[in-house]
């Protein structure tokens, strides 16, 4: 498996900490999953329970790396601003650069966020950059300095999988030494597993883990089909046909 | 004098930046500030002075996806 700026994650499912129905559960789909990065964010502490705090001890528990986001920025500005304040909390210089250009389908900025994973990267971070499956993009980002790419499947939440499966199979192929991640939209572990057959190395979600029924078992699913579909891709699938082809021997056939 | 704290009017008579977290009970809270649009780290609350109608963010973990 092809490491993540130096680390090798002990499982390819990158899992949310959002959205749960209680922080027992969450723990519980990070324990069933065997998920091996947990993403994180920072919002402004209010009132007296401090839950930030609390956040944090339960996090710190979940004994993987920590991807802090900077979901909800729209600036370049406003993103790099975040990125710093996240490396002190988190003390990561991973940074997983989300920069929202259409707040309807908050499609990344692709133009913000090549500037601001060059800052970011000249600054010493990580970025992950939350991206499309746009080439040129991809090649921009590669060129300021990222070591990982992590197109859309779909709009973050909708669940919809794969919109663009040929430009999925574009980037991989274009980019085969660089570790791609899927980010956003993958709603079943079937579409998960498609995505590593197609030589994906990580997936990363939330929304389909955090509001299925049993959250525990559903993040369990999640991590066997994306094993599943890695070790498909590995195996070297055979190639489709239009034709069929008896795969039991015809010669031999006894004339009856 | 008056901060906005996370939108919020707060009065307060520290100038200190590490005066007031220590005042909102952050004083050994895991949280990032920005004072103005800008990261304070926590290596220089000290030496950041407060004046009215700044605007303060204290931020602190949180769920992600």
């Amino acid at each position: 498996m092809k490491q993540f700026y130096g680390t090798q994650l002990k499982n390819p499912l990158m899992l949310g900490t959002a959205q749960y129905p209680s922080p027992s559960i969450l723990a519980d789909a990070f324990a069933q999953s065997g998920a091996g990065v947990a993403t994180v964010s920072l919002r402004r502490e209010s009132g007296s329970d401090r839950a930030g705090q609390e956040f944090w001890q339960l996090i710190k528990q979940l004994n993987v790396p920590i991807l802090p986001n900077t979901a909800g920025c729209c600036t370049v500005k406003e993103a790099v601003t975040t990125a710093h304040m996240a490396r002190e909390v988190f003390d990561t210089k991973w940074i997983k650069l989300e920069i929202i250009g259409h707040t309807d389908t908050l499609q990344p900025d692709v133009f913000g966020l090549v500037e601001g994973a060059r800052i970011l990267t000249e600054e010493g971070f990580e970025v992950f950059p939350y991206t499309t499956e746009d080439m040129v993009v991809a090649e921009q980002l590669l060129h300021v300095g990222c070591e990982v790419l992590m197109p859309w499947g779909a709009p973050i939440g909708s669940g919809l999988g794969l919109n663009n499966e040929h430009g999925l199979r574009m980037l991989r192929a274009h980019f085969p030494d660089v570790p791609l991640v899927v980010d956003a939209g993958i709603g079943l572990p079937s579409q998960a597993a498609h995505a590593m057959e197609l030589g994906y190395d990580a997936i990363l979600l939330n929304t389909a883990v955090a509001k299925a029924g049993d959250p525990a078992l559903m993040a369990k699913a999640f991590a066997n089909a994306i094993l599943a579909g890695k070790a498909a891709y590995d195996a070297d699938p055979m190639e489709p046909r239009d034709m069929a082809e008896p795969s039991t021997p015809v010669i031999g056939k006894a004339f009856l | 004098m008056n901060i906005v704290i996370n939108g919020e009017n707060v009065e307060t008579k520290n100038e200190n930046l590490v005066a007031l977290l220590s005042e909102l009970g952050y004083g050994t809270a895991k949280v990032a500030t920005a004072l103005n649009e800008e990261f304070i780290p926590a290596t220089s609350r000290f030496d950041t002075h407060l004046k009215n109608g700044d605007r303060l963010e204290i931020l602190a973990p949180m769920q992600g996806g």
